[in-house]
């Protein structure tokens, strides 16, 4: 207990929901708060602000179809990540797999002989699999060598872009692109369809909540779920109970990893329609997952929903280009703000604030 | 304010509240010149908290504190040291790889800029002739034994001037022949007219060293005796509010097939260093073999190569006449041999997991708490359920994170687990280690039922008290190795207490006593 000024600070073990999802709320409003200074140093007025942001990505059907376009690659790299943290495994990868994933769909899109009704499909499996494997690379250097993950998927990232870069600018460039670092557009059978009326591929959007349920029921349901729970809590319990920490940390990055890649694939197959250099084939959606998946505080079900929250940021910085005059850049702003204002609310979450009791005057009385 | 004026250091009505513990409740005591005062209680009745406020590390919420007949606000273990307050803590702050002298001489005010050991060799050379405390200033720390160590942690008290010296459970690492050393060393500071706090939960110790005896229980003081006008009885009874039953019911030993074979062991340490050197021992179904010996003797590196998680040497391990050396710890587990460890919270649970999740830890991979890669939630509650109620485990529920437990009941929650499948073979280390009587005694009670049921159990301890009352044979480790096996009935304190210093037992060498 410690005391400040006329309250009482006390900890608290355990939070409850509201508790910590008030404060989450919170930490969000702050940041927005925050943002309104910033609008307010660029000449803008805050409040012209939010409600041109609020006007043009709520209030038509065409911002609300752009919320959830960028929302879908937020929701499976999100949603693998609550995975990875889960396993205290701190993977920053997610933007390198989701560039594998996008890689792999190319290659089946525009490579491989296949029937058309087999192509999506096989792009899909095939995209999984070239996340699962880069993430597994980090998981094993991290077993095997104790490198530290943060700097090995993080690294992975830049060698994952390179290679993009390179396949763009040199093997798979397509001829007829008259010198743009494109690939050749897919054929239609490449192509996901779109929602009527929006630009939302709904396919990636209906795997991306699939995954969010099953990654909720494979953790609290299932063997691999609560092992990946223990490996996570306690090693050294893991390692008391027998659990084979090299295999559930595999099984964890795999699907980790691949969930991430099935995002890449979604913006190749349903967004750009070929493979462009790695700044716009993501937007760095695979970092600004981090955060959807903290604010999300491990839960794939909730990641959905913060992964809608930047889904907005993401359509606001479109709008506020266009409409306001400001740079896209912004949204980096804001993302940063909401993972600062996050991160410093941990300390609400296990300290519970009150005013100072009666016990202080008996204080008084003792020490006089 | 009179006694406050003629007492060295006086608390007054000190109170410190954690996160749902008063751990001390108006607590009073008074520290006398040339005298030794002992703090008696039970593990979480309120002394270290008490004396960590004394010593500036934590403030109190309420109550005063008096030294010299000034009232003092003592801020941190600095200012503590500078009003002439010093404290030996449980577990050492020394810094290991350095020399005795560096560690004295680290944050020593009025030390030269150069060379400031060669000055600090000289005066701790004074003080060890006139204290009792032999010690090399140039040996590394890492080298000394634990009983060296704490002779360190003294000198650097007195060197800072210390005249009141807190002593946290000061005998708590030392085999018996260390303890009457440092009995002996109390006794000079007595008569150099230090002021001298002893912790401890063991009476003999205190009623031997002690002029005055203040015994706690749940943060509060519930009363101070003279030593001399006192008894183990009527102490044991202030400490725990109750008659206690020193004797608990024990049948005879009725040994069947061995549970457990063990030839030849050698393992090795993390440090790389042989840990055990060829330890061969046989335990029957039915019997509780106690391994006694100083803490860091090989009994670490035993628990843990028969339960699978460390890799035996050299040697062999049978559990039920199968031979499982160099097995899993899931195979073992499987097998049947349950292992209570030694840190309960870090390896024995899963903090942030609840209570059911955690009593299904070993076995939440076999039916019926999974099948198919599915876990069985109704099964795991039905068994957590039985489990609260047999084990008495206290908890506001099934669901409840088991990191809320108090160290009690974590124990019993571990013990739940790991007893329930009728293993062969109990490995447990430390069972009761700082848990109250209550929960100390009916841990006890379950192991004896184990025992009873027919399974065999390997018990090492520190506590040779626990020990005594519980084996049914005695093995003694030093340096890794065993010094002899005794039947527990015709073992005497001293004679254990010899082969824990390093005597050999001619008679039960080698071979186990089988």
């Amino acid at each position: 207990m410690k005391r400040l000024g006329p309250f009482v600070l006390e900890r608290r073990l355990a939070p409850p929901r509201h508790v910590v999802f008030g404060v989450s709320l919170l930490a969000v409003v702050v940041a927005l708060l925050l943002a309104a200074l910033v609008f307010w140093a660029y000449g803008v007025s805050p409040v012209r602000a939010y409600s041109e942001i609020g006007r043009g990505t709520l209030g038509t059907v065409g911002g609300l179809s752009d919320i959830v376009r960028r929302a879908i690659p937020l929701i499976l790299c999100g949603v693998g990540l609550t995975l990875s943290f889960r396993a205290q495994f701190w993977n920053i990868g997610a933007e390198g797999q989701l560039l594998a994933g996008a890689v792999a769909a190319t290659g089946v899109a525009l490579f491989v002989r296949v029937p058309d009704g087999f192509r999506l499909p096989l792009m899909f499996l095939a995209g999984f699999s070239a996340g699962a494997v880069w993430a597994l690379i980090p998981a094993l250097l991290r077993v095997k060598l104790r490198v530290n993950e943060v700097i090995s998927t993080l690294m992975m990232n830049y060698i994952m872009a390179y290679i993009v870069e390179w396949l763009v600018h040199g093997p798979w460039k397509g001829p007829t692109m008259r010198g743009f670092a494109y690939t050749d557009m897919f054929p239609v059978a490449a192509r996901l369809p779109y929602l009527t009326g929006t630009r939302i591929h709904w396919p990636t959007l209906v795997v991306g909540v699939a995954a969010a349920i099953l990654v909720a029921l494979l953790l609290a349901r299932t063997r691999l779920g609560y092992e990946i729970r223990v490996v996570g809590q306690s090693p050294d319990a893991a390692r008391y109970a027998g659990i084979n920490f090299t295999t559930v940390l595999a099984l964890a990055l795999v699907v980790s990893g691949g969930l991430a890649a099935l995002a890449g694939v979604g913006e190749v197959a349903g967004v750009h329609w070929r493979l462009r250099s790695p700044g716009h084939v993501s937007m760095g959606y695979g970092y600004t997952a981090i955060i959807v998946a903290w604010l999300a505080r491990g839960s794939p079900l909730a990641a959905i929903f913060t992964a809608l929250l930047f889904g907005l940021i993401f359509a606001a910085g479109d709008l506020m280009k266009t409409t306001l005059g400001l740079p896209f850049q912004i949204t980096g702003v804001f993302n940063g703000l909401i993972l600062f204002s996050l991160i410093s609310s941990d300390l609400l979450m296990y300290w519970r604030v009150r005013l100072a009791s009666k016990e202080k005057a008996w204080t008084g009385q003792a020490g006089s | 304010m009179a006694e406050a004026a003629w007492a060295a250091i006086h608390l007054q009505n000190i109170t410190k509240s954690f996160p749902g513990v008063l751990a001390n409740d108006r607590v009073s005591l008074a520290l006398r010149s040339g005298e030794v005062h002992a703090l008696l209680g039970e593990n979480g009745a309120g002394k270290t908290t008490l004396m960590n406020i004394l010593y500036g590390l934590y403030r109190a919420d309420a109550g005063e504190i008096w030294v010299k007949g000034r009232k003092v606000n003592i801020r941190s273990p600095r200012h503590a040291l500078s009003l002439g307050i010093g404290m030996v803590h449980q577990h050492f702050k020394l810094v290991l790889p350095h020399t005795v002298a560096e560690n004295v001489a680290l944050g020593l005010s009025g030390t030269p800029f150069w060379a400031p050991t060669r000055a600090v060799a000289r005066r701790l050379g004074d003080l060890s002739d006139r204290y009792g405390l032999p010690v090399d200033p140039d040996r590394r720390v890492w080298d000394l034994s634990a009983g060296e160590q704490q002779r360190v942690e003294i000198l650097k008290a007195l060197i800072r001037g210390a005249e009141v010296l807190v002593l946290d459970e000061p005998t708590s690492v030392l085999t018996p022949h260390e303890v009457g050393e440092l009995l002996k060393v109390l006794g000079r500071m007595k008569a150099e007219g230090h002021a001298i706090v002893f912790i401890s939960h063991k009476l003999d110790e205190v009623l031997e060293a002690a002029d005055w005896v203040t015994v706690m229980r749940r943060g509060q003081v519930v009363g101070t005796v003279r030593a001399e006008e006192t008894d183990k009885a009527a102490l044991a009874r202030m400490m725990v509010g109750r008659e206690v039953v020193f004797r608990l019911t024990k049948k005879a030993c009725t040994p069947g097939e061995a549970a457990l074979v063990a030839e030849d062991l050698h393992v090795r340490s993390d440090r790389g260093s042989l840990a055990l050197k060829g330890i061969s021992l046989a335990l029957c179904r039915g019997e509780i073999l106690g391994v006694a010996g100083v803490a860091g003797n090989g009994q670490r590196e035993l628990v843990e190569v028969l339960t699978g998680l460390r890799r035996a040497e050299r040697g062999r391990v049978q559990v039920l006449g199968q031979d499982l050396t160099r097995a899993s710890a899931r195979r073992l587990s499987d097998s049947g041999v349950a292992h209570i460890p030694e840190e309960r919270i870090r390896m024995g649970i899963v903090p942030g997991l609840s209570v059911e999740e955690n009593l299904i830890l070993k076995r939440h991979h076999r039916p019926p708490f999974c099948r198919g890669g599915i876990l069985r939630l109704a099964a795991a509650r039905r068994f957590a359920g039985q489990a609260i109620e047999e084990y008495r485990i206290q908890t506001p529920s099934a669901r409840t994170p088991a990191k809320l437990l108090s160290g009690g009941n974590i124990q019993k929650l571990i013990l739940a687990r790991e007893l329930s499948g009728s293993p062969a073979l109990v490995i447990a280390a430390h069972p009761t280690y700082g848990l109250d009587v209550g929960a100390t005694e009916q841990i006890r009670e379950l192991l004896l039922r184990q025992r009873d049921a027919g399974a065999g159990i390997l018990l090492v301890s520190e506590d040779l008290e626990e020990i005594m009352e519980l084996a049914d044979r005695i093995a003694v480790l030093f340096r890794g190795e065993i010094m002899g096996v005794v039947p527990a009935g015709e073992a005497s304190l001293e004679e254990i207490g010899l082969m824990m210093a390093g005597e050999r037992r001619a008679a039960a060498a080698a071979g186990g006593g089988r």
